[in-house]
């Protein structure tokens, strides 16, 4: 039942190593704009990955069924599509069904079948969860339970794409020049622990929340323990999923700000904690004793997005890069500067954001330049 | 592959656009070898180890985003980048000259072995670490502006110097752990940073004569690469860091009836 791992899910030991490219970009006034930008940038960062990995979130994806739950779904087994169906028309109602559409000629590594759902709960009458909370049980249910079906996509008008390939190919691979979104995320991967496979690729997602991740979690036992606590069952075999949950306990469920839930994950050392003043140093410390099993070690840049709303953080110590940088409306992330440059060459400001402190860029909300980094931008040469 | 004959022979312009890391260091090094003493490299985008493999005198003008690993391993190039570096510029460099118009990366200089390193503005995590000196070769990093934490980690020989010029008055720097665990080379800083700050293995201590006329003269090239006036500069106030032990951790690894404390302090002005 539910916590065991589905046995069909046979890739070695549940954790994995990352030396990956990462990039993403919103637009703070919730204006949607094609991704060609975002594939050329993480192209540009082809050798951050190895071709077992790439994927994407977008947000403002499908309007027309902006009120109802997108799940994209993976079908690696014969049985496995109509078994799902099978809960999904006893536990949803199913709107509309279809298989996710794909170029088949793209250069990816044997792709399992991919749907979509456009579903809203059915609720028994003694069932007094959220709509949110039953649709992650649900999803829990089919991840762990049914064999070779993986809900990795469950967000209202947003969605991912990922699979095993170099990020330029999936995004070909799911014609995701044909969608249009105001916030992008990014991901290729370089997997050494466990080998790529399609479930395993980033972003990771439950609800609108999506996490894109270079480094390593070397919590993620501790972690994931915890998070089994609050009903959340990891069934990908890659560490980054438990930073997807763990944010979705904090920010939804327990109503932390976003910048609160970054000391959860990245706090500061506690030798940094005794030069604060006493308030906030009597947060920090309450936040380590409450969530200490939260705490993300390890070495680790993340694109954290959902609605309206895109983060990025690195460790407290900021053992892998994070660029960042600001152009009008618009904010980027990237694991390299040159790949944002590649997208927008003239920029109001570019900046390395200090280990632990979130970059946040949030919809109606412009962005605020940083009094650090440089306003440097190359010189242009006319050919 | 893009080239343009050059105006007077042997300078050549590269559009670098589309091209991969190994296909520019390729044309580059056929370019050199070719007698090429001026490369403008245009429309640069994140080719990582430009100049890594060259190792005669010439000049690369880079316009664009150069990749990380900047001048790696390079011994004897001079690299000038119209923009900002990435990640490992100067890594583990034997000689030449890297300038920077714009800020770079994380691990700035690490384990340089020779060469300087000029940049212009700030720097990320852990600058200068582990950079090293043997006889003749000491390298020297000059930061224009400010650095995040852990600056000169490891430090093991060299010259770091910190200028502080994008502080704003009354700013200290930000950096923490600076020169944790530095076993060798020195640090001068400019602008003022808290004990704290600091790495348990370095000290404190005021310039004397010959640090000044040491930094006297990596301003002033500072200074020419910048258009910038060293007068100002050249005032200070610097603070000099010095690693107080040779083996900081020797008694982690190898036990010794000495200990660290005990270990002689084996400091001496570089240069």
């Amino acid at each position: 039942m539910q916590g065991q791992l589905n046995p069909d899910n046979r890739y070695g030991e549940p954790k994995v190593i990352d030396a990956c490219s990462l990039f993403g970009v919103l637009d703070t006034t919730g204006r949607r704009f094609s991704g060609h930008g975002v594939f050329k940038a993480i192209a540009n960062m082809h050798d951050r990955s190895n071709g077992l990995g790439g994927g994407f979130a977008v947000y403002g994806l499908y309007p027309d069924f902006a009120d109802y739950y997108a799940l994209h779904i993976m079908f690696m087994g014969p049985q496995a599509r109509s078994e799902t169906e099978a809960f999904l028309n006893v536990h949803f109602q199913v709107f509309h069904a279809e298989p996710v559409p794909v170029r088949a000629a793209a250069k990816v590594a044997s792709p399992p079948e991919i749907w979509r759902y456009f579903v809203l709960p059915r609720r028994a009458e003694s069932e007094t969860l959220a709509d949110d909370d039953l649709v992650i049980h649900r999803i829990m249910h089919v991840n762990t339970t049914i064999p070779s079906a993986f809900v990795f996509s469950s967000g209202k008008n947003m969605g991912v794409f990922k699979g095993v390939g170099f990020p330029e190919d999936v995004a070909d691979y799911f014609r995701l020049d044909e969608y249009l979104g105001y916030l992008w995320t990014a991901h290729g991967r370089f997997p050494t622990n466990t080998p790529g496979w399609w479930g395993g690729a980033h972003p990771f997602n439950i609800l609108d929340w999506t996490v894109v991740h270079n480094g390593e979690l070397s919590s993620y036992g501790i972690n994931r323990r915890h998070l089994e606590m609050f009903g959340y069952y990891c069934s990908l075999q890659t560490d980054t999923e438990v930073a997807a949950y763990a944010i979705d306990l904090l920010v939804r469920r327990h109503g932390l700000p976003v910048e609160v839930m970054a000391k959860v994950l990245a706090p500061p050392l506690w030798d940094e904690m005794e030069q604060l003043p006493p308030k906030e140093r009597e947060l920090l410390t309450t936040l380590r004793q409450v969530y200490g099993s939260l705490l993300l070690n390890g070495p680790f840049t993340i694109i954290v997005a959902h609605h309206g709303e895109m983060i990025g953080l690195t460790d407290r110590i900021r053992l892998r890069p994070l660029a960042a940088a600001v152009k009008g409306d618009m904010l980027y992330l990237s694991s390299e500067e040159a790949a944002i440059r590649l997208v927008c060459p003239q920029l109001d400001r570019v900046w390395k954001p200090r280990g632990g402190e979130p970059v946040i860029g949030r919809i109606g909300t412009p962005m605020a330049l940083p009094s650090e980094g440089s306003v440097q931008n190359s010189k242009v040469v006319l050919r | 592959m893009h080239v343009e004959a050059g105006r007077d022979g042997n300078t050549v312009e590269v559009d670098a656009a589309g091209l991969s890391s190994r296909e520019l260091n390729l044309r580059l090094r056929e370019l050199v070898t070719a007698g090429a003493t001026h490369i403008k490299l245009l429309n640069v985008a994140g080719q990582r180890y430009i100049g890594s493999d060259l190792d005669r005198p010439v000049t690369l003008e880079i316009f664009g985003t150069p990749g990380n690993d900047l001048g790696s391993f390079m011994d004897g190039p001079s690299i000038i980048v119209h923009a900002n570096a990435q990640d490992g510029c100067g890594n583990t460099m034997n000689g030449g000259t890297i300038v920077v118009h714009g800020l770079a990366g994380d691990i700035t200089g690490l384990s340089a072995r020779g060469g300087k390193v000029f940049i212009r503005d700030d720097v990320g995590y852990r600058a200068g670490i582990h950079m090293k000196q043997y006889q003749e070769r000491c390298p020297v990093l000059v930061i224009g502006g400010t650095a995040q934490d852990f600056l000169g980690e490891y430090m093991a020989g060299g010259i770091l110097v910190v200028l502080g010029l994008t502080l704003g008055s009354g700013h200290r720097h930000r950096a923490n752990f600076v020169g944790t665990g530095m076993h060798g080379g020195v640090i001068y800083l400019r602008g003022s940073v808290e004990s704290q700050q600091l790495g348990k293995e370095v000290g404190v201590a005021e310039l004397d004569d010959q640090d000044k006329a040491l930094l006297q003269g990596i301003i002033s090239e500072f200074c020419g690469h910048f258009c910038m006036d060293p007068r100002d500069m050249v005032a200070g106030p610097f603070i000099k860091l010095y690693p107080r032990y040779l083996r900081p951790y020797g008694p982690l690894y190898a036990p010794t009836h000495r200990g660290a404390q005990g270990q002689v302090p084996r400091w001496k002005v570089p240069g």
